[in-house]
């Protein structure tokens, strides 16, 4: 009832290849658009902003990077700690060796040298496939890991090997408060977030879904396979490496090699995977609930256990946390193994017939 | 279907009880947050550490009620020496209290760098005790670090003291081989700066080992070191990484007593797992050793006794924990002379940074806290934020540290051009203007 399309006409190509055609959807959309950029910064407190908030949109952008090379092109990474690491590191040497370039600026530019290196460790997907890939692309996390530890040109020769970032100033106004940071990095996800849903609807992605279906297949009827994986490991690291930037100098400030490890690549990975591979707003599902579940478990557990009379020490709350998250992660995949994107469109399909089911 | 329902129930049900269970702060109190890590690679060292911080606010408060009336509330947020989680847990306490958080102690270097960015903003002063960045004694620069008692650079320098006493002096340091066994991570790497200076001007050859984290698997490194042959291994490293290199050391049959830990890697923790092997390690002290003292005898009456304390029995008196009691007195005493000029009402983070820049333990002092033996007098000053230089050694004799040394003063010749130098980079970078000490009251 709420969620009928009857009596919506499509009468031109245009509207029948919106990203919404449905106007429900533009509307949810557009809501939620508002809230984000209108609503949350009149009602978010400095801890939301700072623990759930920007961690979300950053993180989420770098789950629909992962989800563009493992959800539509079907190429398996566990490289995408050392993408985001290497997005960092490249907007951190712009900014100190390019002194008048503005930080944002840098953030964006930082993209473009991820995207080159991950061309450059998307080249051995073009004769290797799924785990053994996995494995290629593992290299490129602990090549990562190395790099950044041990070549000093990276960290401008600092004797700690940690560096900092610029301030981060627009038109002569400062954006250090938590509400501008949030808008800037919203604003990045969004941009970057519908630049990539056009992207996937368009030939390119139609053609990296073709490799991931069936690459021989695609192959047959004329997808250049070189072209469609290079491109995918390209836009990937393009999104991931700009996420990553974003992480360092929007949410860490200063930052180590650690930031950027190998937990960096599975967190993105169970990201992709919960939220739901191939689907954009599962990218952003996922970040939601990787994010926010510990901080919620963490919190939640002594006041509950206090409700039972039960005083949990700080130990007690942390490995229950790491217990109740796993067990919710195996849940999730059994209950709905195309994640938390499935979710939703099931939850449209319902709406269609609600509230009179027949 | 059936489970699905369930689980939606179980998450309303969830947050309905978080919501019902609000934390309510009364006005006349002082908040203290605690970053602690009791899991994960890190926790052998961090449970004593984190036991020893909360024992001493405990006592303080079932003793005196607080300091000068004001009750303190103390809470503790698990980082598990992750710096994310770290910054979560800054943020989700600094601004708790009717005051807002005094001070942090995450017992972490990374998290110290990160904390550094944030805390100017916030106007919370950070108690890094021993460890942080060794640049940030410059308080001019560095307006809200406090890297009391001791930084790397001072830790560095004192070890070369020390071994060039064993040794019978500077000059026979001149062509020796010492070797850096280090966390490859900020807190590792540290001591590098100071240690190639060092290496410059004293002669030696300085050999540089890292030992990826969390570094419980050494063969190579040790392997390494065999074969390299260095006259001393200065070692570097927190955790399991410790124990890990006393007991490898033991395998290749490298001499203990020519190893010399820094001061976190020297406590019971390090060298229990080791056994035997750890027989002969010797270690920095960040000034106090191991052992009861007057202050003990409070806390075991006022909290250990009454069941208040997560610490086990044999862990009060332990190296580290006894380091957590030092580090909640010295964030204590900052508040309390910062209520001498702003009245005894719960501090600010302002407030306490003026406490902590304006601290003055004196021998006296430190003996009415009943930290007598413990520590050298401390007064920390604008121009110089770790306020003293102090450092001794002890040695592992199978059971129990044993102190092996008088203080070692770090010399200010080697120390202080390279604290203005890194600062003043880092100052330029982030376009900070130091502040005029000479104008500062």
């Amino acid at each position: 009832m709420l969620y009928r399309e009857a009596g919506q006409y499509k009468v031109t190509y245009e509207a029948d290849q919106a990203i919404f055609p449905i106007a429900q959807d533009r509307f949810v959309m557009l809501a939620l658009l508002v809230i984000a950029f209108v609503v949350v910064p009149f009602v978010a407190t400095e801890y939301v902003y700072r623990a759930v908030l920007i961690p979300v949109v950053i993180l989420g952008l770098a789950a629909i990077g992962l989800n563009v090379l493992m959800g539509y092109c079907g190429q398996v990474s566990l490289g995408s700690g050392a993408f985001m690491g290497v997005g960092a590191y490249a907007a951190y040497n712009l900014s100190v060796h390019l002194p008048f370039l503005n930080p944002l600026v840098c953030i964006l530019l930082s993209g473009f040298v991820a995207a080159a290196v991950g061309i450059l460790f998307g080249i051995p997907s073009l004769r290797i496939k799924g785990f053994y890939l996995a494995c290629a692309t593992l290299a490129a996390q602990f090549f990562g890991d190395w790099a950044f530890l041990r070549i000093k040109w990276i960290t401008n020769y600092t004797p700690s090997g940690s560096v900092n970032a610029p301030s981060i100033q627009l038109f002569g106004l400062d954006l250090n408060s938590p509400t501008a940071i949030y808008v800037v990095a919203l604003g990045f996800t969004v941009v970057l977030g519908l630049a990539t849903k056009n992207l996937v609807r368009g030939h390119i992605g139609r053609q990296w879904m073709a490799i991931r279906d069936m690459d021989i297949a695609a192959e047959i009827i004329g997808v250049r396979p070189m072209y469609a994986k290079l491109t995918a490991f390209a836009v990937s690291s393009f999104l991931i490496g700009v996420a990553g930037a974003m992480w360092a100098f929007l949410y860490l400030g200063s930052w180590e090699p650690a930031a950027f490890s190998i937990d960096r690549s599975f967190q993105l990975m169970f990201m992709v995977i919960i939220g739901g591979l191939g689907s954009i707003l599962g990218s952003v599902l996922g970040a939601i609930f990787i994010v926010l579940l510990p901080i919620f478990l963490n919190q939640a557990l002594p006041p509950l256990g206090a409700l039972v009379g039960w005083k949990i020490s700080t130990a007690t709350v942390s490995h229950f946390e790491a217990m109740i998250f796993g067990a919710l992660i195996v849940f999730f995949l059994v209950v709905e193994p195309h994640g938390l994107a499935r979710l939703w469109s099931i939850a449209k399909e319902k709406l269609r017939l609600w509230p009179f089911p027949h | 279907m059936q489970l699905r329902k369930w689980a939606v129930l179980g998450a309303a049900a969830l947050a309905a009880a978080v919501s019902l269970a609000t934390t309510a702060y009364a006005q006349n109190e002082q908040f203290i947050p605690g970053l602690v890590y009791r899991t994960g690679a890190y926790a052998p060292n961090g449970i004593p550490f984190a036991d020893g911080v909360a024992d001493y606010i405990n006592m303080l408060n079932a003793r005196d009620g607080g300091i000068n009336g004001v009750k303190i509330t103390f809470e503790e947020c698990e980082t598990g020496y992750a710096t994310d989680r770290g910054v979560e847990c800054y943020e989700r306490l600094k601004g708790k209290g009717p005051t807002g958080a005094a001070y942090f102690s995450p017992l972490s270097t990374g998290i110290t760098f990160a904390l550094t960015e944030k805390a100017p903003g916030d106007k919370i002063p950070l108690l890094t005790m021993g460890y942080g960045r060794a640049d940030s004694r410059d308080g001019a620069v560095f307006t809200w670090n406090f890297p009391l008692m001791g930084t790397y650079w001072t830790a560095a320098n004192v070890a070369i003291q020390h071994i060039a006493k064993e040794w019978g002096g500077f000059d026979k340091l001149k062509g020796k081989k010492i070797a850096l066994l280090y966390h490859d991570s900020p807190y590792g790497k540290e001591p590098i700066a100071a240690l190639e200076i060092m290496s410059k001007k004293y002669g030696f050859e300085f050999m540089q080992i890292p030992v990826p984290a969390p570094g419980s698997e050494q063969k190579s490194q040790w392997l390494q070191i065999r074969q390299a042959r260095p006259d001393y291994v200065l070692l570097w490293g927190w955790g399991v990484m410790n124990s890990a290199a006393v007991s490898e050391a033991g395998n290749v049959n490298y001499p203990r007593d020519k190893m010399l830990g820094v001061w976190w890697s020297g406590a019971e923790p390090d060298v229990l797992p080791a056994g035997d092997k750890a027989k002969g390690y010797k270690a920095l002290m960040l000034q106090h050793p191991a052992g009861k003292f007057a202050v003990h005898k409070d806390v075991e009456k006022y909290v250990t006794s009454q069941g208040k304390s997560l610490a086990k029995p044999d862990e009060v008196g332990q190296v580290l924990y006894n380091r957590g009691l030092i580090n909640s007195m010295v964030g204590i005493e900052a508040i309390r002379t910062a209520m001498a000029k702003f009245g005894n009402k719960p501090m600010t983070g302002e407030q306490v940074r003026w406490g902590f820049e304006h601290l003055d333990l004196s021998a006296d002092r430190i003996k009415q806290l009943g930290f007598d033996g413990m520590m050298g007098p401390l007064k920390p000053s604008c121009a110089d934020h770790e306020g003293t230089r102090l450092s001794r050694v002890h040695q592992w004799d199978g059971k129990e540290w044993k102190v092996i040394s008088d203080y070692y003063t770090g010399d200010d010749t080697i120390l202080v051009p390279l604290v203005k130098e890194v600062a003043g980079k880092y100052a330029a970078e982030k376009k900070i203007t130091p502040r005029d000490c000479s104008k500062e009251s």
